[in-house]
């Protein structure tokens, strides 16, 4: 028997450990001037939320593909590289370190849910890279200033903004119509029950008379809602909210259809104004209240309308809320990449996205502010409208003043110890 | 807790009609389930945990089939023979292979399975929620009765569970062909001496056990939301619904249907937050005083 030499050289060991090195440790070192931009991003690519991820994509790609036809940031494309976190915030941290540290990835952009943005904000205060977080609606990742990282942002609706404008819209309605007796029905997690809670809070506030005479926590993912929509019927309130998405909203809307509920009631939603969820309900109710989500004729202008034509031929449905918030963000680090002449140092682009007002055709008066105290956007449509059976699907956007929110939001930090 | 709010709605028709109407509605989509698995498992011996995405290939072959034709009639017929096709198959060139192994094995073939069916649909419809839409024959308002409202959908759906129920349990009682199944059950050695085909006979029994899966994937497509993966929650309460029965017991499976449909129809009213508790509690009870289930056979000693 040969004896099997147990040895290993020098030049192989040191080689080795390069490569090891390069491989599993330190970020990647990219070359100065390397041909291609990366922007990687983490986002959610399989499960019953794979929307979330398959929807953002070409947001980001309609962004990019406009940068790069017109010859790139001095010369050099931009190229997005997606990773699938399949909704697991370990993994999408792992991920995001992956994207960076192997793929060669300069700049983030965090598709994923809550649960996984706060797992990718700590990757990003400790790897320092611009990352714009592009899909979590939690006001806590960036509102509780112990969160805050110098180099992250989230260019995404908040869950405050929306319960000052839904509450304030809601009580609107309410005052007009005389609705005083609500109910809820909004799934059983984290999310739901905190949005549930806020939308109502600030309904209460802008009208006292509303009185929740009963509220509801399907499970999260639940097939089947008769026993909700029979409930409901037995408590006969003259307004449900509802906090369901995506096709836990599309099967209580059309289960609901089938005892018309909608006739006696008045309903409230927060997720449905996505247009693939709207045109996924085959027999959709005139005139149930939703917040806005995306619709190409609101920011009603002929840069929404393009983004909207554009996005249509890269995936075969009109952009979901994440569609246009991952526009908008790719936007900004475009902006941010010009202006510092193609240097993609975290600390260098976070300065100029910081504070940064960008020209959008998203943005209410064309613009939208990362602001620069708790970075994140503002000045978002946070309308509400009613929906009719045909496009656009919903109509009579009507607007909250972006300065009410602004004031309610600094009061309800002040109560939070944060401002 | 609102027992309150239970009494007043017993005692008041409107509300006794709606939700004895909303438990038929649950309970009788499960039955369908819950009854091909425990016919499977009363004749093959076998715990088809497959049976779940059995359940979602039937909903997703009635939605193209649907999507193709517009016709309900097709759409329903695709969902049930498609899948009672892909049963036979699924049991001629997997599942005979682990018959007497150990139930992990058997566990493991059928979680294979699953993922499979789950990638395939996932390849094929695309990961997005898909929804079939209401066919226009059943789109009416409401049918009244005694001040209750019922959908004229869910009437249909019940009639036809029950209808294929009753059938199902005549064709096993009370037909010749029956009559051989039931004793393939106890002695599958003598049904072979008889010159009986068990070969055939276990691939028919799994087809009509998956077939009854695919029916209810057929009739459940118009009101729910079709994903990848989507027969897990009804597996679930299938394996919870076979177990009260009885594992093999078609009566069974219809009596803990129809209890789990009403702990959740007046649940929703009475005790909203230990519905699930209350479910998973009767099937402790049972299988500390009964293991074998309600209708169950004991096991031969």
């Amino acid at each position: 028997m040969s004896e099997i030499k147990s040895g290993i050289g020098r030049r192989t060991f040191i080689g080795g450990a390069v490569a090891g090195a390069a491989v599993t440790g330190f970020p990647h070192i990219a070359g100065a001037q390397a041909k291609v931009i990366k922007v990687g991003m983490p986002t959610i690519l399989s499960g019953r939320v794979a929307i979330l991820g398959t929807s953002s994509i070409p947001g980001v790609q309609v962004a990019f593909n406009a940068i790069n036809a017109a010859g790139g940031i001095d010369g050099r494309k931009l190229e997005l590289v997606t990773r699938d976190s399949k909704g697991r915030p370990d993994e999408a941290a792992k991920v995001t370190r992956d994207l960076i540290n192997n793929d060669g990835c300069e700049i983030i952009l965090d598709g994923e849910a809550s649960s996984g943005s706060f797992a990718v904000h700590e990757v990003i205060r400790d790897l320092g890279v611009l990352c714009l977080h592009t899909n979590s609606e939690s006001s806590t990742l960036t509102a509780d200033p112990k969160q805050k990282v110098k180099t992250a942002f989230r260019c995404a609706r908040q869950g405050i903004h929306d319960a000052v404008a839904g509450g304030s819209y809601a009580a609107k309605i309410a005052k007009e119509k005389g609705l005083k007796k609500w109910m809820t029905i909004s799934p059983d997690y984290a999310y739901g029950r905190d949005n549930t809670a806020e939308f109502i809070q600030y309904a209460k506030v802008f009208e006292p008379s509303i009185e929740v005479v009963d509220q509801l926590w399907p499970k999260l993912f639940a097939p089947d809602y008769t026993e909700s929509i029979t409930k409901t019927m037995q408590v006969k309130p003259q307004a449900v909210y509802s906090a369901l998405w995506g096709g836990d909203l599309v099967a209580f809307i059309e289960q609901s259809n089938l005892y018309r509920v909608f006739q006696n009631t008045a309903f409230f939603s927060g997720g449905l104004g996505d247009p693939p969820i709207l045109t996924a309900i085959k027999n959709l109710p005139q005139g149930l209240n939703t917040a806005y989500r995306y619709n190409k004729k609101f920011p009603d202008n002929p840069g929404n309308e393009q983004f909207n034509d554009e996005y249509v031929k890269l995936v075969k449905h009109e952009p979901t809320n994440w569609g246009w918030q991952n526009f908008v963000a790719a936007n900004f680090v475009i902006e941010a990449l010009k202006r510092t002449a193609g240097k993609t140092d975290g600390a260098a682009l976070a300065s100029e996205v910081s504070g940064m007002q960008l020209k959008t055709p998203l943005g209410v008066g064309g613009t939208i502010t990362m602001r620069d105290t708790d970075h994140t956007i503002i000045n978002y449509p946070v309308a509400w409208g009613k929906t009719v059976s045909k496009a656009p699907w919903v109509v009579d956007y009507v607007d909250t003043e972006w300065s009410k929110i602004l004031e309610i939001e600094q009061q309800w930090k002040k109560e939070k110890g944060w401002a | 807790m609102n027992l309150e709010a239970l009494a007043s709605c017993l005692s008041t028709s409107a509300c006794a009609v709606t939700q004895v109407s909303t438990a038929l509605i649950i309970g009788m989509l499960l039955f369908m389930v819950a009854s091909g698995l425990s016919l499977i498992f009363g004749v093959l011996g076998v715990i088809n945990f497959a049976h779940g995405a059995f359940y979602m290939v039937g909903a997703y072959f009635a939605y193209a089939a649907y999507q193709a034709t517009e016709s309900f009639a097709v759409a329903f017929l695709a969902g049930a023979l498609g899948v009672g096709l892909i049963g036979i198959l699924f049991e001629r060139f997997i599942m005979s292979r682990v018959y007497g192994k150990d139930v992990l094995m058997q566990l493991l073939v059928c979680y294979a399975a699953i993922l499979i069916f789950d990638d395939l649909v996932k390849i094929i419809a695309g990961p997005e929620y898909k929804m079939m839409g209401m066919p226009e024959a059943f789109a009416l308002p409401p049918l009244e009765f005694g001040g209750g409202f019922v959908p004229a959908y869910y009437v249909f759906m019940i009639l036809a569970s029950l209808a294929i129920g009753i059938g199902l349990w005549l064709a096993i009682e009370k037909t010749r062909l029956g009559k051989i199944v039931r004793a393939l059950a106890i002695n599958p050695p003598m049904v072979s001496a008889l010159g009986i085909n068990t070969t055939m006979l276990y691939a028919g029994v799994f087809g009509v056990g998956s077939l009854l899966a695919g029916i209810a994937g057929a009739l459940a497509a118009p009101t729910r939301t079709l994903t990848p993966g989507m027969g897990l929650s009804i597996l679930i309460e299938s394996f919870i619904v076979t177990v009260i029965g009885g594992m093999g017991s078609i009566v069974g499976a219809l009596i803990a249907a129809l209890l789990i449909g009403f702990t959740r129809a007046f649940g929703a009213i009475g005790f909203p937050l230990f519905v699930d508790g209350l479910m998973f509690a009767m099937m402790a009870l049972v299988l500390i005083l009964k293991p074998s289930g309600l209708l169950g056979r004991e096991p031969a000693r």
